[in-house]
């Protein structure tokens, strides 16, 4: 049952996935991710992550998709233009692609020289989950705060930059 | 669980501190900027940045006197880290003289540029001394996401602009294989610590998920560090953002990242190290001297050789580690120095715009201008690697250290490259001294910032291509950093299994 319930929600997420590369209209795009997104918290669930399923459905499916249609929507986006891939792309990208697929599948199956657990026996509760956070990984968690931090500054810069050049040619 | 252990002791903050210091003036500079006019935030948050780059080399003097482990185990203060913290913080205080002039020509404004390269220079060291890949993911990021927006800074180009989201897609790209190199590497191992994950590859057994572990990092690395074959951003990227940003990104942030391609294949004994690194660095040689044969604008030109500089300099990881690690960091900061050097006058010289960037606009510079020439041309001899520069020693040491280890073919394909290179730099020298120029209007005067900016790199040039024993001596003490957690656990095989 469980291995089943397993395969289908790979199965859908690989199908949102596509699905969201074949559709032409963004927004469209933006509700397969949430698919995908979905299905892969329901992954996480399987496996035993509950905290990281929670996190993955408030965060990803929740909060990061809302701002992806947002943005989509205030751009006012219309349909792409297909441009059907460069030639390099289809003779290089493509089988490449399918080859470092292949081999990366052929290692994780057959050569991953790591041991098996059962569900849920490794620890990933909330609790467990905090104590790293903010005591072994103290360090990483709080210089992500400078990460931000520029980003933030960086969005700025890079468009006041645009408004300012706008309002020097006007 | 003690609950002591809970609060970071005094000690764990000295590991960190030239961090602690360079992003409390960050944020001092963009807390005062926005009260500031233009000019004057130029020149105020300028100094401060100054003061901040000065105060960092104080307190990573002062952090040397009790190295150590800090954060459980995220940070390693060793001689290996203080090394490459001093030589960022010289890179970042240099870089910061420099842009002085750029930003008033360019009518740049400082608070904003100042805050990044001090933020971004935060997260070079701090890569330098992590010793776990999840901080050095952090770190990493930070050092990119501040140069994608530092190169973007010359609002009224294009070519800025493009050369901005360029590097940042790619770069981005770039991250992501890193990123799932490090989940592979977990994967295989079951640590992040750079230590673990060693003696788990030491034991004996290495799983081949280890070896497409350490394949995506270098993927993520080599790309910062414009290895070919992911260097095909590099000479858009160097060509469109503002020149003391080019400096800077093409010195610090590469210094940051073989301190972690060190780490990463030195102490964690990567396997299959010699041939990744046989090939990335023949191709980087290769082809970044060949491409810049043909280049005729100066900061393209210098693009291709930074590409070929990160193979010579590539050659090193190749070999044994006690010659290897003091040749790389070596290298690392001969180049940085001189190129650093160069770039100042490039800037200086290219004006507002940045409009005299080809070799035509570097005709008879010899005539009008011929201290500046003088430099441009000693900076570019380092290049080249001619004896009594930086640049001979650091060529020197590397090709030595592959010898050592026997790799003939890698350094002959090295000495047949530094031969090609020699052209197109003499190709500047000669253009700058012999051609006549068809504009003769006079070169701006250098200003004092620029001077000493160009009087400290020159010095740093000229050092260590005369007396280089003391900074090899004082690298070739950080070998044993890198290696001895090794031999603690596996006393001889440590050794013997990295050849």
């Amino acid at each position: 049952m469980h291995l089943i319930l397993f395969l289908i929600f790979g199965a859908v997420c690989v199908a949102g996935a596509v699905n969201l590369l074949l559709q032409h209209h963004p927004i469209d795009s933006a509700l397969s991710l949430v698919v995908v997104m979905g299905a892969l918290a329901a992954e996480y669930l399987l496996l035993g992550a509950e905290f990281v399923a929670a996190v993955q459905v408030i965060v990803y499916a929740g909060a990061i998709m809302v701002l992806f249609v947002f943005v989509i929507m205030l751009l006012n986006a219309g349909e792409e233009a297909r441009s059907g891939g460069s030639r390099i792309a289809w003779v290089i990208g493509v089988p490449g692609m399918l080859l470092g697929g292949i081999l990366m599948s052929w290692v994780l199956l057959k050569h991953s020289g790591t041991g098996q657990v059962e569900v849920g026996s490794l620890p990933g509760s909330p609790q467990d989950i905090g104590w790293l956070l903010f005591h072994d990984f103290l360090l990483p968690f709080e210089v992500t705060s400078i990460l931000v931090l520029i980003a933030i500054m960086g969005a700025v810069v890079l468009a006041s930059h645009a408004q300012s050049a706008e309002k020097k040619e006007g | 669980m003690n609950p002591i252990q809970i609060i970071p002791h005094a000690a764990d903050y000295v590991r960190i501190l030239p961090e602690l210091v360079l992003s409390v003036f960050g944020m001092i500079i963009m807390l005062i900027d926005p009260l500031l006019d233009d000019r004057r935030s130029r020149s105020l948050s300028g100094a401060l940045a100054l003061v901040g780059s000065l105060v960092a080399i104080i307190a990573t003097w002062m952090q040397s006197q009790s190295p150590g482990l800090g954060f459980w185990n995220m940070v390693r203060v060793d001689s290996f880290s203080i090394f490459f913290h001093f030589l960022i913080a010289s890179i970042t205080a240099i870089v910061i003289l420099m842009s002085y002039e750029y930003m008033s020509v360019q009518e740049i404004r400082g608070g904003e540029y100042y805050g990044l390269i001090l933020f971004g220079a935060c997260g070079m060291m701090l890569m330098s001394s992590a010793v776990e890949l999840v901080l050095v993911f952090i770190a990493l990021e930070i050092s990119s996401i501040s140069t994608y927006v530092l190169a973007g800074f010359r609002r009224r180009a294009a070519i800025s602009a493009e050369s901005s989201v360029k590097y940042f897609l790619l770069g981005s790209f770039a991250t992501g294989f890193f990123l799932y190199g490090v989940a592979l590497m977990f994967g295989a191992t079951g640590s992040t610590t750079i230590d673990a994950i060693g003696n788990v590859l030491r034991s004996g057994h290495i799983p081949v998920l280890a070896y497409m572990a350490i394949a995506f990092m270098f993927v993520g690395l080599g790309f910062k560090v414009a290895a070919a074959p992911f260097h095909i951003w590099t000479p858009d990227v160097y060509e469109g953002a503002p020149s003391p940003v080019v400096a800077f990104m093409s010195t610090a942030p590469k210094a940051a990242v073989f301190a972690v391609l060190l780490r990463v294949l030195f102490e964690a004994n990567a396997p299959g190290r010699i041939w990744l690194i046989w090939v990335t660095a023949a191709l980087s040689m290769t082809l970044g001297n060949i491409g810049a044969l043909v280049q005729d604008n100066v900061k393209r030109l210098l693009a291709y050789s930074s590409i070929a500089h990160a193979g010579y300099l590539l050659v090193a990881f190749a070999a044994l580690p006690e010659n290897g690690i003091p040749a790389a960091m070596f290298y690392t900061a001969a180049y940085a120095f001189t190129n650093i050097g160069a770039f100042a006058v490039v800037s200086h010289f290219g004006g507002a715009g940045e409009r005299r960037v080809t070799m035509e606009d570097y005709a008879g510079l010899g005539k009008r201008s011929p201290l500046l020439a003088a430099t441009l041309t000693l900076f570019l001899l380092s290049l080249i690697g001619i004896p009594m520069t930086a640049g001979f020693f650091a060529k020197f040491y590397v090709f030595s250290a592959a010898i050592k280890a026997n790799l003939v073919g890698l350094t002959v394909i090295g000495f047949l490259n530094s031969a090609i290179a020699a052209y197109y730099y003499l190709r500047i020298i000669v253009v700058m001294y012999m051609r006549e120029e068809r504009d003769d209007s006079p070169v701006a005067p250098v200003p004092f910032a620029l001077g000493m900016a160009l009087a400290l790199s020159l010095f740093a040039t000229m050092y260590l291509g005369i007396l280089p024993g003391r900074m090899l001596d004082y690298a070739s003490s950080s070998v044993s950093d890198l290696v001895a957690p090794a031999m603690q656990t596996m006393p001889v095989q440590g050794i013997a299994q990295v050849h």
